[in-house]
């Protein structure tokens, strides 16, 4: 296996995230549970606290200046966004809390209204919860039926399979960019043209994507792409939706209230416009204006050069911790299509009690299905224990993970 | 918290297994954690005649689960209903951090439930089908 070498001055960028600096019982802090959220920068702390103190103002609403200066600080980190993932325009960039509320604003707001009795879903075994139940659950609501593409045993798509599963036709493909629970990277430019060529809709899940490599929904030919904020040093909060404006503007609304209109009577409501006609109530602007910050760190840092360091941290680990005895790594064995997840047991030693340990020694992970429920059930594993990296973690950290499973070992006598 | 009589009960757990002729069965499970439980008592005169339990998971669930089969058998029914979770918590002897409480009570949960003759835990029938 040949790891890239990394390009990034992690120390330096360490220097940035004030909790990194933090011990956990004594022992230096080992964070290795970036995929179920990233630490935040000083830089992305400080762009919120500046509207705290010195502008804040509820958006779209005020004419004074406070508000429009907020306001412009909001939009400002839409037009961030937008070009972070090439959108054509900024009319087609929602912000939503994260991206369970973003599949949930396609599947009520687009599913509803496109998706009737005996239309074909098709998915994944790699899905998260989130792009996963939204799904279920419309279907059994509409009569639609739900076709789930199965791994083969390195965790990487069936292609055969969708292939086959798109060619029976299909109303919406709801697809993985990356899974959150093995790592690995699907080749969603290929499958959503095969989708289209079938008919479908294609929905891609990013939240796993955005953070961690160079995501753009005009070359991956996505009519949907959503992703959480805080998942790429961003507060949580701030989510994303992205959608082909042609579709938005067909749409009704998801949620109703303010801010979302252009005018109201007694008798009835126009939409605003894109985007605003998604964005009901006052939305979380001052953690919009954090996901806009985080992109400007990102950009600096480079994302290409994150995904390198990732993959070479990656490569690090995976020959050392594959020759624990009792060791069973799941997912990619190679460092093709895949991100900085690595998931894995130990035998006779349940995750939950690997993490416990795990933070005996400073080392922070997550046990457990990984809101992966269908992944775990063919894996034939109730959980496992999974480490994801970030530009932060480092070589040394990567020792720490496998001295902490020499530590469990040790404990358990296996 | 891994002491060597919890990773004790945990390897070679007491009264483990089917109990034949039990009278109250009751199956839980922890969703978050996998943490699969069956606890089954065989009563006779009001008392715990046997008890057993079967299941899997983690270290912390499985061992609570054997402490407390341990403590029950010839108590009565009354008694086996009122031990509560502070008495098993205390039981166990190790610190438990709020994240791993449900390891440490399923099997209390399961027992209750045998002990109680439930088919559901209340406010989860639909889970229990």
């Amino acid at each position: 296996m040949r790891a890239p070498a990394s390009t990034l001055d992690v120390a330096r960028i360490r220097a940035d995230f004030p909790v990194l600096a933090q011990t956990v019982r004594g022992k230096p802090l080992v964070y290795l549970d970036n995929a179920a959220t990233s630490q935040k920068p000083r830089q992305v702390i400080e762009a919120m606290s500046r509207v705290f103190e010195e502008h804040n103002a509820n958006i779209h609403r005020g004419v004074y200046e406070f508000s429009e200066r907020t306001t412009a600080a909001f939009e400002e980190a839409r037009s961030k966004v937008a070009r972070l993932v090439n959108a054509p325009s900024e009319r087609e960039v929602i912000f939503v809390r994260n991206a369970t509320e973003g599949v949930n604003l396609v599947a009520y707001a687009w599913g509803r209204d496109n998706l009737k009795r005996g239309d074909r879903i098709v998915t994944t075994v790699l899905e998260h919860h989130s792009d996963f139940v939204p799904w279920q659950q419309l279907a059994a609501e509409v009569g639609a039926e739900i076709a789930v593409v199965d791994i083969d045993g390195e965790g990487r798509l069936r292609r055969d399979q969708m292939s086959a599963e798109l060619c029976k036709g299909a109303k919406l493909l709801a697809l993985t960019h990356t899974s959150n629970g093995l790592g690995t990277v699907n080749p969603v430019r290929e499958i959503a043209a095969e989708a289209h060529a079938a008919g479908a809709t294609v929905v891609i899940d990013a939240a796993q994507a955005v953070p961690h490599t160079p995501v753009d929904v005009q070359d991956l030919q996505a009519d949907f792409l959503v992703f959480s904020g805080h998942k790429m040093l961003a507060p949580p909060g701030s989510g994303v939706v992205w959608g082909r404006a042609a579709l938005l503007e067909k749409m009704r609304p998801f949620l109703y209230g303010g801010d979302m209109i252009s005018r109201v009577s007694v008798a009835m409501t126009e939409w605003n416009e894109l985007p605003w006609k998604f964005e009901a109530g006052t939305s979380s602007y001052v953690d919009a204006i954090g996901l806009g910050a985080a992109v400007d760190y990102l950009c600096a840092v480079g994302i290409e050069k994150i995904h390198e360091h990732e993959l070479a941290l990656v490569g690090y680990l995976l020959p050392r911790l594959s020759e624990i005895p009792g060791v069973t790594v799941y997912g990619p064995r190679t460092l093709d299509d895949r991100v900085g997840v690595v998931s894995f047991n130990i035998e006779g030693i349940h995750p939950h009690d690997v993490a416990t340990i795990f933070d005996r020694e400073g080392v922070c992970v997550r046990a457990g299905h990984h809101c992966n429920q269908p992944l775990m059930t063919r894996l034939g594993v109730p959980a496992t224990t999974r480490a994801s990296f970030y530009l932060y973690n480092t070589t040394e950290e990567c020792d720490a993970l496998t001295r902490a499973v020499h530590a469990a070992k040790k404990v358990f006598g296996v | 918290m891994y002491r060597d009589y919890i990773l004790d009960h945990y390897k070679n757990p007491r009264n483990s297994g089917e109990l034949p002729g039990a009278t109250h069965t009751y199956h839980d499970s922890n969703p978050l954690c996998g943490d699969e439980l069956t606890m089954q008592l065989r009563i006779s005169d009001g008392h715990v005649d046997d008890v057993r339990f079967s299941g899997k998971g983690c270290a912390i669930s499985q061992a609570s689960a054997s402490i407390l089969t341990e403590e029950v058998k010839g108590k009565s029914l009354d008694e086996v209903k009122r031990i509560d979770r502070e008495h098993v918590l205390a039981n166990l002897g190790i610190p438990i951090s709020p994240a791993r409480i449900k390891c440490a009570l399923l099997g209390l949960k399961a027992l209750k439930g045998a002990a109680w003759g439930l088919t559901a835990w209340p406010g989860e029938e639909v889970k229990a089908k």
